[in-house]
């Protein structure tokens, strides 16, 4: 489902066009279906500093019927074979001069890399490093990631991931999704893990089956492609929407065999009423997706009272009163429950015009950071996901040439699809995501926007 | 002597319900069929209940003007919708008592056993009626339909006159008396002596109960929109007293007409469906139990020949229902008497506080007495959402089932139908 650009970019045409006018070349990206291997093509897996998850990486690329190839040797793969995954770990890093190592090894290795390829440098997360020297080499891992991110062509992402002493176990599930189609739009991120008692995931293929999921907004566009995914991961949706979009909340709940359920989530009684609901049909929720938001776009000085205040209790409130009212109710929150929030890129870059709508969603990222700790206590996660520009109903109603801008400035050069932004809630929503706690991770093919 | 084979019986549970909006004649529905709207409302309450896919023991529901083509309406609604395929289903017709009547016949095979679970409704369109021609144009088309050569067709065709072509519209007429039943409500107004005031009174009150209950999202579970409309277009939040005053009487002659289109039903498009079941099969499922239907009762007047007015069987109904299960009138915490027109459910509550016609007509010692009318039709009735024929009945029991349940167990509410043809449907519910 290319936009028309891409499938002009891609034509016979459109190529010899845009290459000799040098504009912009989005691909058709490689996004997850049932069935798919990981990768297309076999991981080279190198190190700079000590490296001390390489076993780790390589054991869940084995696992995951990959083939993983050392770059000394390049074994297990034949002459010129493109690469669908380059992974550096770059744990252990004691000072720059031991960056060399991540050039020497990333640099022919990126040359081998399959379009929709990913990068993934594993490194120490550059707190509490222990001396300057360390923290510098750790934090340049950040400008590296980012860059290589703008550098690469075709598809291919790049991305970080902050691995912590005693957090080992909770990296299968990241390196999975960051490698997978799944992150086909999560581009130039850093992701920092806790430590956890990582539960493995049932079954790969359905890595939430035999659990409930709640999903707010789940009518249409982003909500109801969130309510898809985890129905094809294997949950039963519990597809919420204001009264007034009944008819087509019935539709999404008949499509994936979920439940509908009317409510407009700023009313007062809406924690007890969903709680009373979850509990009495279902004995409870395992994924709550926080997805429900609307804007009511004015400049400041020009923005009623009505226009925040509606915004305010929707995007924000809401996500706080109802995610309060399962904690407090006995029985509520399964063991192990996974709370996805949705916050949005003009949280953290700003927008004009959305001073209500940008407060509120940055608000979500500040909730989900402080509530983190006692999530993990239960052994639950709370994290939020911020979209970028993802084509919606709503976009295809945006001016031409703002929305083509929009899509394009972003390393992927084109915009994100709503899967994009329902894969990434599935894969925090998932047991094994134990450990990704606090997070924000943003869905924005690496947006110039706040990046 | 043998042992009874008789099973034991069990009382049907009441889980919920779902209906569309209801929609005026010729509004937002005018394009869509009785199949589409009975579709879509199964479909909503599978939706609400994570149906997909299962098969019910048997769907009942029917419609009171019904095209030739939808002999089967609600089977082929049932295929249509994400219900099972395997799911039976079968039409019932007793006009404006159709949706209760098929909630009684589902609540009796659940609890003689026969199924576990079963969805009631009933749908109605007077926007997409059936047409017919005219009687002698039919003939002849018979005819021209069975003749075998050409000169018997031309001769056929030589008798239609001009005259036939006009086609036939359904009326909302009574067969026997020709009267339509704003006419017929208009007479049993007039022996009552129900006067304009109260009858606009009680109208006003439907619909601001209905607006405020509305508001107070008690709906969300029990309605899901349709072709845009999320509320019953009908429904007027600021009705008051004043402006329905304003409004000429339509039924009824001279001085004494007290009947209006704001204190009667206007022509209304709809479907309504609820779903009962065994308590088991409810816990089995892990949805509520709202409550339970606990016994009814049908009756019918003569009102061609015996002098009894077309809408007033319920009040025989009542009375046998009530014996039968050693209640009294006043032993109900909630009232559903459907309001066809103001004047009907206010000639029903007189003729039961009037000690004369319980002694003469109903044969009881006392009047069965007056109703708390706060206690009547709390969240409005038919003035204020409209009546689809066959559908009000599944709207007043899922409404009156969630009443029940939100104000706890062993509360007790009263259903009076009233139905064309002299007939009325009356029930029992607890919660």
């Amino acid at each position: 489902m290319a936009d028309w650009y891409t499938t002009f970019a891609n034509s016979g045409v459109g190529t010899t066009i845009t290459k000799q006018l040098g504009l912009p070349r989005p691909v058709e990206l490689r996004r997850y279906e049932p069935g798919q291997p990981l990768l297309p093509g076999p991981v080279v897996v190198g190190s700079a500093g000590q490296g001390r998850l390489r076993d780790t990486v390589t054991a869940v690329l084995r696992d995951a019927g990959v083939t993983v190839q050392s770059p000394v040797t390049a074994d297990g793969g034949t002459d010129g074979e493109k690469l669908g995954a380059v992974v550096l770990d770059a744990t252990g890093l004691t000072g720059p001069a031991d960056l060399a190592g991540a050039h020497d090894f990333l640099a022919p290795a990126l040359e081998r890399l399959r379009s929709s390829g990913r990068v993934l440098v594993l490194a120490d997360p550059p707190a509490a490093a222990g001396s300057p020297a360390r923290a510098a080499a750790r934090q340049a891992v950040d400008g590296l990631v980012r860059s290589i991110a703008k550098e690469l062509r075709g598809g291919s992402t790049a991305n970080a991931v902050f691995v912590p002493e005693g957090a080992e176990e909770s990296l299968a599930a990241p390196l999975r999704f960051f490698l997978s189609g799944r992150s086909a739009y999560v581009d130039g991120q850093l992701l920092t893990l806790s430590a956890a008692d990582v539960p493995a995931n049932p079954d790969e293929e359905k890595p939430l089956a035999g659990k409930v999921a709640v999903v707010t907004g789940a009518a249409r566009g982003i909500g109801a492609a969130i309510a898809e995914v985890l129905s094809r991961d294997g949950a039963h949706v519990v597809a919420v929407d204001v009264p007034a979009a009944g008819e087509q909340l019935a539709r999404v709940a008949n499509a994936i065999g979920g439940t509908a359920v009317a409510l407009d989530i700023t009313a007062e009684d809406a924690g007890p009423r969903l709680v009373q609901q979850l509990v009495a049909r279902h004995g409870g929720v395992d994924v709550v997706v926080h997805n429900a938001g609307i804007t009511r776009d004015k400049l400041l000085v020009n923005m009623d009272a009505a226009r925040w205040n509606s915004v305010m209790a929707v995007n924000l409130q809401a996500q706080l009163d109802i995610t309060q009212a399962l904690l407090d109710a006995e029985g509520a929150l399964k063991p192990g429950a996974r709370i996805v929030c949705v916050s949005s890129q003009s949280g953290i870059a700003g927008n004009r015009g959305q001073t209500n709508y940008a407060a509120s969603k940055a608000g979500v990222i500040g909730m989900v950071r402080a509530w983190a700790p006692e999530f993990a206590e239960r052994d639950a996660t709370i994290n939020a996901v911020a979209p970028g520009f993802i084509v919606t109903e709503m976009t295809a109603k945006m001016p031409f040439g703002t929305r083509e801008i929009g899509s394009r400035i972003n390393s992927l050069q084109q915009g994100g699809l709503p899967v994009d932004v329902a894969e990434t809630i599935a894969w925090l929503s998932q047991p094994a995501s134990a450990g990704v706690n606090g997070q924000t991770v943003r869905v924005c093919g690496q947006s110039l926007l706040g990046a | 002597m043998a042992q009874s084979q008789q099973p034991a019986t069990r009382k049907a549970a009441i889980v919920g319900g779902n209906r569309i909006p209801f929609a005026r004649s010729n509004s937002a529905y005018a394009q869509a069929s009785n199949q589409d709207m009975l579709t879509a409302t199964l479909d909503g309450l599978v939706a609400r209940f994570g149906l997909q896919g299962e098969s019910v023991g048997e769907v009942v529901a029917g419609a009171v003007l019904k095209h030739a083509r939808d002999f089967n309406l609600t089977r082929e609604s049932v295929l249509g919708s994400k219900l099972a395929a395997t799911t039976p289903a079968y039409d019932v017709q007793q006009a404006c008592g159709t949706g209760l009547e098929a909630a009684i016949l589902v609540a009796n095979k659940i609890a003689l056993g026969q199924i576990e679970s079963g969805i009631a409704g009933g749908v109605d369109t007077t926007s997409d009626a059936p047409l017919a021609v005219s009687e002698d144009l039919r003939r002849v088309l018979i005819s021209l339909n069975g003749a075998k050569t050409v000169q018997e067709r031309l001769k056929a065709l030589a008798r239609i006159r001009p005259g036939m072509i006009a086609p036939e519209m359904p009326r909302n007429a009574e067969p026997r008396t020709g009267l339509a039943m704003g006419d017929h409500a208009a007479i049993t107004a007039a022996e009552w002596e129900i006067g304009r005031e109260e009858q606009d009174e009680l109208a006003a009150r439907s619909h601001r109960s209905m607006a405020a209950a509305y508001d107070r999202g008690f709906f969300d579970d029990l309605v899901t929109p349709f072709l845009g409309l999320t509320r019953d277009n009908n429904l007027r939040p600021d009705s008051s007293v004043e402006k329905l005053a304003t409004l000429k009487p339509v039924f009824g002659t001279g001085e004494g007409a007290t009947m209006t289109a704001g204190n009667s039903t206007p022509l209304t498009d709809g479907a309504s469906a609820v779903l009962l079941a065994s308590d088991e099969w409810a816990e089995a499922k892990g949805l509520p139990v709202l409550a339970h239907l606990v016994d009814a009762q049908t009756a019918a007047v003569d009102y061609v020949h015996g002098g009894e007015g077309l809408l007033m069987a319920p009040v025989y109904a009542v009375p046998v229902l009530l014996a039968r299960n050693g209640l009294t009138l006043q032993d109900f915490d909630f009232y559903e008497i459907h309001e066809a027109f103001a004047s009907t459910v206010l000639a029903t509550m007189k003729a039961w506080e009037d000690p004369a016609f319980c002694k003469e007509k109903l044969g009881l010692d006392a009047p069965l007495g007056s109703i708390d009318r706060s206690k009547l039709n709390v969240h409005g009735s038919s003035l204020a959402a409209g009546h689809p024929f066959a559908a009000t009945g599944g709207r007043i029991v899922a409404s009156l089932a969630k009443m029940l349940h939100e104000a706890g167990p062993g509360k007790r509410g009263l259903i009076s139908i009233c139905a064309a043809g002299g007939q009325g449907v009356v029930a029992i519910l607890e919660s």
